[in-house]
């Protein structure tokens, strides 16, 4: 007991000594932020994990009920396990190193153009992110509708393909994929900018030392001096891309508008946890279904720092 | 020799024939991104009969102003003007979008340059809470921000939204990359922090403010959740929520012009935004003189 709190004081100790020498400024300076970031991000995904253990309606308090929730996740959520966990993977693989791979080929292909031609087409890749969300979802709605006004119907039928119009957006074969569709569509953001800036910024000599040294196509030339040379950029896609990745989840009950999706087929784990918190009004299950989340995006955003954090 | 070096093709002066595979890849898949955009241009202006026209056709044939007229005529159930939703979005957009910018780089400046013990603690949580996205925590912050009492109040729609994990990331590894002594010289001609802030730091980090200036108006702007989750009082909602609640299922036919129109204008000022700040963003580092 005695070492422990000798270790404690020692703790306050050091951390006042240190608080001592530090610029009293700097605490100025990062207090609004550090505020905000606190009581919105930090706070919050604590109290998930708190409220993740109990059984929770929004009106009495909330009652303490261990991991049952968990448990009843992995073992007696039928639709999560089948359905709704795999389309979440199976999203965020499409959708992340998808949109990233994406967003760099056509970094790199711009960057080979001359400067005003490069301009416009940035812009024209660039201006599909700007309309997520809301705007996106009625555009898409009209084009994938479910009778023959719809754009794609109108034009299967017209060349001969179908017979008759298909639902796409109530159908559990076709939701997935057009959701795949609109989400990589949307995907070149503001991380595909970083990296054509970082593709343009790599020093022409590294290029020409590599020739010397007997480089000899353009491949080698993007995994040996490209991607090295700007690997802030590329973790600033990555991170991007997995964000977009996870926060792009609701796009699924935007286009067919019904949560659950029909069968499921669209649905992810966000939007399970919007049908149980604010549709069923169970928000310890819903708390429960966060946490799921959040380590699955942990893990993802592991995985992007092994491959482009710098080590120092 | 002089073959080798013509393989150093990066950001050429002019067009040259051999360029064309890269269009070649670019251009289709340009062509499908604007088709959605062409779109949203043609329908605002398309006349009601275009609009619910069968065959549907892509290309307005004779454009007209209606739709608009229609809209800004239109007061809701509860008679607020669509001028007000506008009003709402655009100083919200403007406050969030002016205070993050202002707060995250104060912030990165402490953490990358001031002698400062826990900044690396700091800077860690803000990495690794960069990736939680929103979604995953909307229902405790729900309830912070219900005990808060900002339900119903107009801060709702800024207050969680000034701090950008992202944001602060960026404009730190930016400063990261300004020399120390920069700061020195500064501070031997006597400036404080925040002079060395105002006048050294905010020049050289343009290209990442532009950076976060984009992103935070693209959320903000677009947030139509805010408005549907916190919001009773119809005259504090923006103009995303009442653009989603046109095309609702409640009024399919009558709301498809007045839809179509607000679409451009909810998209018109996202496409300026970037425009303007898009050459920003590309000039890095090594064009500010730093590197």
């Amino acid at each position: 007991m005695n070492r422990v709190m000798t270790k404690v004081k020692g703790f306050f100790r050091k951390e006042k000594l240190a608080f001592q020498k530090d610029d009293k400024s700097a605490y100025l300076f990062s207090l609004p932020y550090v505020l905000v970031f606190i009581i919105f991000i930090i706070v919050p995904i604590f109290l998930a994990i708190l409220l993740a253990t109990t059984s929770f309606d929004m009106v009495n308090f909330p009652d303490f009920i261990g991991f049952d929730n968990f448990v009843y996740l992995f073992t007696a959520d039928s639709e999560f396990m089948r359905t709704i966990l795999p389309n979440t993977i199976k999203f965020a693989i499409l959708i992340g190193p998808g949109g990233y791979i994406l967003s760099f080929l056509m970094a790199w292909c711009l960057a080979q153009l001359p400067h005003k031609l490069r301009t416009v087409l940035a812009v024209i890749l660039y201006t599909p992110s700007l309309t997520a969300g809301i705007t996106m979802a009625v555009v898409w709605k009209v084009f994938f509708a479910g009778d023959e006004s719809g754009y794609l119907n109108h034009l299967l039928l017209e060349m001969g393909l179908i017979v008759e119009p298909i639902a796409f957006l109530q159908s559990p074969d076709y939701l997935f994929p057009i959701m795949v569709i609109v989400t990589l569509w949307g995907s070149m953001g503001v991380g595909f900018l970083a990296m054509l800036a970082g593709i343009l910024n790599v020093p022409r000599e590294l290029y020409e030392a590599a020739y010397i040294d007997g480089m000899k196509s353009r491949f080698q030339e993007i995994v040996y001096i490209t991607i090295p040379s700007m690997k802030p950029q590329m973790l600033f896609g990555a991170v991007m891309a997995i964000v977009n990745a996870f926060s792009t989840g609701a796009i699924g009950v935007q286009l067919s508008g019904a949560n659950p999706t029909p069968n499921y087929a669209g649905s992810l784990i966000v939007n399970h946890v919007d049908d149980f918190g604010f549709i069923r009004y169970d928000m310890g299950y819903a708390a429960a279904l966060s946490v799921v989340l959040l380590i699955i995006i942990y893990l993802f955003s592991k995985l992007a720092y092994r491959l482009f954090g710098e080590r120092d | 020799m002089r073959r080798r070096f013509e393989a150093v093709k990066v950001n050429p002066k002019r067009f040259h024939l051999n360029q064309i595979p890269f269009l070649l890849i670019v251009l289709p898949i340009a062509f499908l991104m604007m088709l959605p955009l062409v779109y949203i241009f043609n329908h605002a202006f398309k006349p009601y009969d275009e609009l619910v026209e069968f065959p549907p056709k892509f290309l307005a044939r004779r454009p007209t102003l209606d739709n608009f007229v229609e809209l800004f005529r239109a007061t809701t159930t509860t008679g607020i003007p669509v001028s007000r939703y506008l009003f709402n979005s655009i100083l919200i957009t403007l406050i969030v979008v002016v205070v993050s910018i202002f707060i995250s780089s104060l912030t990165g400046y402490a953490l990358s340059k001031m002698k400062f013990h826990i900044k690396g603690v700091l800077a860690e949580i803000n990495t690794i809470a960069m990736m939680f996205v929103g979604t995953a925590v909307a229902i405790p912050r729900y309830v912070i921000i219900e005990k808060l009492g900002l339900i119903n109040n107009f801060l709702v729609h800024i207050v969680p939204f000034l701090a950008v994990p992202v944001g602060m990331f960026l404009i730190k590894q930016f400063i990261d990359q300004i020399p120390n002594e920069l700061i020195e010289a500064a501070k031997m001609d006597g400036a404080n922090h925040f002079m060395i802030y105002r006048k050294v730091i905010l020049p050289l980090i343009k290209p990442a403010i532009s950076t976060i200036a984009i992103l935070s108006f693209q959320s903000v702007w677009n947030n139509a959740d805010v408005s549907a989750t916190y919001i009773n009082s119809d005259s504090l909602k923006t103009f995303a929520y009442y653009m989603s609640t046109l095309s609702s299922v409640s009024n399919p036919i009558a709301g498809i012009g007045m839809s179509a129109a607000a679409s451009l204008i909810m998209f018109v000022p996202n496409l300026a935004f970037f425009i303007i700040l898009q050459s920003q963003v590309m000039s890095t580092m090594a064009h500010s003189g730093i590197k």
